[in-house]
């Protein structure tokens, strides 16, 4: 081993001090040629060269640093982008004014679009559903234990809303709102945070009037002034540094912490669950060493209601199953596979699911699946905000999940 | 399945082994283990051992042994309203050295996951520059490209506890961070490309997802060291890390990183889109809000023992371990303690040293099975010294929720379970 090191020191010492030698050179001549020497090169020549050895000293610093080097004017690559294309993605909005496009929308009109596009997650009043982020009220409430961070009460600018619910919102059909409904859906949410009368037109010539409340109360970070002070500490205490030493706080006291679960377990459980709820005709089967023709009659296996429930975990937010399930975001789906459609009790459906139902359609697994593979394609205006399924094998494997409930 | 532990408490069996260690050995000694029957995992013989096994190609794409089937990342479903808009958390209590396998990065998505055609991508520089230009993957690929590894921190990692001890597991207080090698192009080549104008002051960087994530970011990170990286631990970006192309922004926050990455405007202002106002902004007392909280604060944690990975082994030699980062340099000290702070000890960097990357550090002990209270400091180059979570409500109160990098504290009882607690 010490052989080993001494052979390769010494080389690795003079390869680093040739490289060194090599970059002070270059260095020294471009700053250091004496001036009787400069004197007698022609000047052009002297520039060119000087160029050349500066462009050539900043590329071996970069190179020694790992770095990539620049090229003076530019790789050529890309090309140059239409202003169409511009158009299309730049739809950014800045406090400023920077990006409002000429259009206009009152809060009446707001309300209307609301109700339609964002109230199933935010609630009629931007009060929210579930989870869902709270977009009115919560004045006064910064310095209290739970804070309600509004438009109203936090947000310092209303660009931000505007910029915001263009490019994102409604969460699963970002970019289908127009200019004008962006900014009705912006006045009717200053006029729930009671910012505005309920008469108010909000467009792009009045825009930088509106003033959010909580603007002032931002700062940029501070952090290097206030708190490196206290946490810069060349001296810190190692060793008998105090006396006692108490437990304040156990997280065992919360307990929300997820159950430690190894995957193993999970797919049993998962597995087992699936076999109690699948109906008696499938779990009656023997453990057939192969599928047969049998086996599908009886109804899906144990094994895709199971990988079902699995694809059922991003439907969850919206709809429920099972035992006590009720409306939600979407309707209850017990009984769905087979159902008429658009015939659950007190579920406000789009205009789309009325016209099925009293058109007297049914969910077929058929109908269900290409529901599920493409649901605005379906079901042009449906209010259900999800892009649809991926895979064939996801729904087969939902609809079988779903078929083990009934209403 | 039952020889390797993984549960919160220790097993029944590792509990015998570990009193039979007390009992049967001298503490201090690791041979002398006491042995009363012929170990079968020696004597007879496996089928792995007498059987041939799979040839190659028996996965292509290689994945980890059928016993590591839990080491995975994982989410707190009560966190966020669904798991579109969601995030998940990296096992770093299964994990050593400093890089993160790409499939246990955590994944945090503001519109779910997009499946970008890289034939279709497009990047796009637009503003306050010279040309207007638009880039494809092949025009990316023939600029110069560096290699970095940088720890990605969300700003809301450890978020859960600034009111107090919430979590029991380093994966869910400080999993939302994971530390990897990007391969990519220097920000700063493709505005020179464009020309930056002598008033663009700022960017707005933009993702191609449903939530078109945007933030703004100052001209002078955007040329010293972001990358349009492509690849991450040598293969290319996976899809819930931004296929094919994120942005890295080093020691800064981890949303700034878009994902998707599809645009670039320059411009003389700010933005301040909603993942830098309402989201993404610190409230401290007083309704007073710090926005712009760019750089990560140092900060360390110890991975093993913790709740999910307690000691199984009984008394006597213990490896303490955990990771250390600061967005503002190198970790060139970590400090541990096993007594609550009462005596600190300087625990053993091991592993490259490199700015803004996570570290490793190792501390072994002689465990005499007594309660431990378990903390680890980091020290960076800069001088600051990881604070507790008591400094750092002095200054923040408890509602900032984010870029919380106080002191973690483990309490490790005689059994050897863990447990997340706060102490005096």
């Amino acid at each position: 081993m010490s052989k080993f090191l001494k052979i390769f020191a010494p080389a690795a010492t003079g390869a680093a001090g040739m490289l060194a030698l090599a970059y002070t050179a270059a260095d020294q001549f471009i700053v250091d040629i004496p001036a009787p020497i400069r004197e007698a090169i022609a000047i052009n020549a002297a520039v060119a060269e000087e160029a050349r050895a500066e462009a050539e000293a900043r590329a071996a610093e970069l190179a020694m640093a790992g770095l990539a080097p620049s090229s003076d004017g530019g790789y050529g690559l890309g090309r140059g982008a239409l202003s169409e294309e511009v158009a299309a993605w730049d739809t950014d909005v800045r406090p400023d004014g920077h990006g409002l496009p000429v259009g206009s929308g009152d809060v009446f009109t707001g309300e209307e679009v609301f109700v339609e596009r964002c109230a199933m997650c935010h609630g009629d009043f931007g009060e929210a559903v579930g989870r869902w982020p709270v977009l009115a009220g919560g004045h006064g409430t910064l310095e209290h234990e739970d804070p309600v961070k509004t438009i109203g009460s936090y947000w310092p600018y209303l660009s931000t809303v505007y910029d915001y619910v263009k490019r994102a919102m409604p969460f699963g059909d970002a970019t289908s709102l127009s200019d004008d409904e962006v900014y009705a859906i912006t006045a009717y949410l200053l006029y729930v945070n009671d910012l505005v009368d309920d008469d108010f037109e909000l467009s792009n010539e009045n825009f930088q009037d509106v003033r959010l409340p909580n603007e002032a109360n931002f700062i940029d970070d501070d952090r290097l002034t206030t708190e490196f002070p206290a946490f810069v500490r060349p001296e810190i205490c190692m060793e008998n540094c105090k006396d006692a030493v108490e437990i304040t706080m156990h997280a065992s006291v919360l307990d929300v912490t997820p159950e430690e679960t190894a995957a193993k377990a999970a797919a049993a459980a998962e597995a087992a669950a699936a076999a109690e709820a699948a109906p008696a005709a499938a779990v009656e089967e023997p453990a057939a060493a192969e599928p047969t023709e049998a086996a599908a009659d009886a109804g899906p296996s144990a094994e895709l209601i199971a990988a079902g429930e699995g694809v059922f975990r991003q439907c969850r937010s919206c709809h429920q199953v099972g035992e006590g399930a009720r409306n939600a975001t979407g309707p209850a789906l017990n009984g769905v596979v087979g159902a008429q459609i658009g015939a659950v009790d007190g579920f406000r459906y789009s205009n789309t699911f009325k016209d099925a139902n009293e058109a007297g359609d049914v969910w077929s697994a058929d109908r269900l699946a290409e529901f599920l593979a493409d649901p605005r394609g379906s079901m042009a205006g449906t209010k259900m905000a999800f892009a649809g399924l991926r895979t064939q094998e996801d729904i087969d494997a939902i609809i079988a999940y779903l078929s083990t409930f009934s209403r | 399945m039952d020889t390797k532990y993984k549960g919160t408490k220790p097993s029944r069996r590792s509990f015998l082994t570990g009193a039979l260690a007390a009992g049967g050995a001298a503490v201090g000694t690791t041979y002398a283990r006491a042995q009363g029957a012929p170990d079968p995992a020696i004597t007879e013989t496996q089928p792995w051992r007498q059987f041939l096994g799979d040839g190659v190609d028996a996965a292509p794409y290689g994945m980890p042994s059928e016993y590591e089937a839990d080491v995975i990342r994982r989410r707190v479903p009560w966190l966020t309203a669904d798991a579109v808009s969601s995030i998940n958390f990296t096992p770093l209590h299964e994990l050593d050295g400093i890089i993160t396998p790409n499939g246990l990065c955590f994944e945090r998505h503001h519109g779910g996951v997009a499946h970008v055609d890289p034939a279709e991508y497009r990047l796009m520089i637009n503003g306050l520059v010279e040309k207007e230009l638009v880039f494809t993957m092949e025009d990316l690929m023939r600029f110069p490209r560096e290699n970095h590894v940088y720890f990605l921190e969300c700003a809301a990692n450890s978020g859960m506890e600034w009111a107090g001890a919430q979590l029991n597991g380093c994966q869910f207080t400080h999993g939302m961070i994971h530390n990897v090698m990007y391969t990519g192009v220097p920000l700063r080549l493709l505005l020179e490309e464009a020309g930056v104008k002598t008033n663009g002051k700022w960017l707005m960087v933009e993702g191609a997802d449903a939530a078109g994530m945007n933030r703004s970011i100052p001209i002078e990170k955007a040329l010293d060291d972001c990358l349009i990286a492509f690849k991450m631990n040598g293969e290319a970006l996976r899809p819930e890390q931004g296929y094919p192309v994120r942005l890295v922004v080093p020691g800064w926050e981890g949303n700034m990183w878009i994902k998707w990455l599809r645009r670039i405007e320059v411009g003389d202002e700010p933005w301040h889109a909603r993942e830098e106002t309402s989201k993404y902004t610190d409230l401290l007392e007083g309704s007073i809000a710090r926005r712009f909280t760019w750089e990560m604060d140092a900060k360390s944690v110890i991975t093993n023992p913790s709740p999910q990975a307690p000691i199984t082994h009984g008394k006597g030699w213990t490896v303490l371990t955990g990771v250390a980062w600061s967005g503002r340099g190198t970790i060139p000290r970590v400090d541990v303690t096993i007594d609550g702070g009462k005596n600190w000890h300087q625990a053993r960097m091991s592993g490259p040293s490199l700015d803004k990357s996570m570290h490793r550090f190792y501390f072994e002990f002689e465990w005499d099975g007594s309660p431990l209270l378990l903390q680890s400091r980091a020290h960076d180059s800069t001088g600051y010294v990881q604070p507790t979570k008591e400094e750092l409500r002095h200054f923040r109160g408890e509602n900032s929720i984010y870029h919380n990098n106080g002191i973690q504290t483990w309490y490790v009882n005689e059994n050897g379970e863990a447990e997340n607690v706060e102490i005096s």
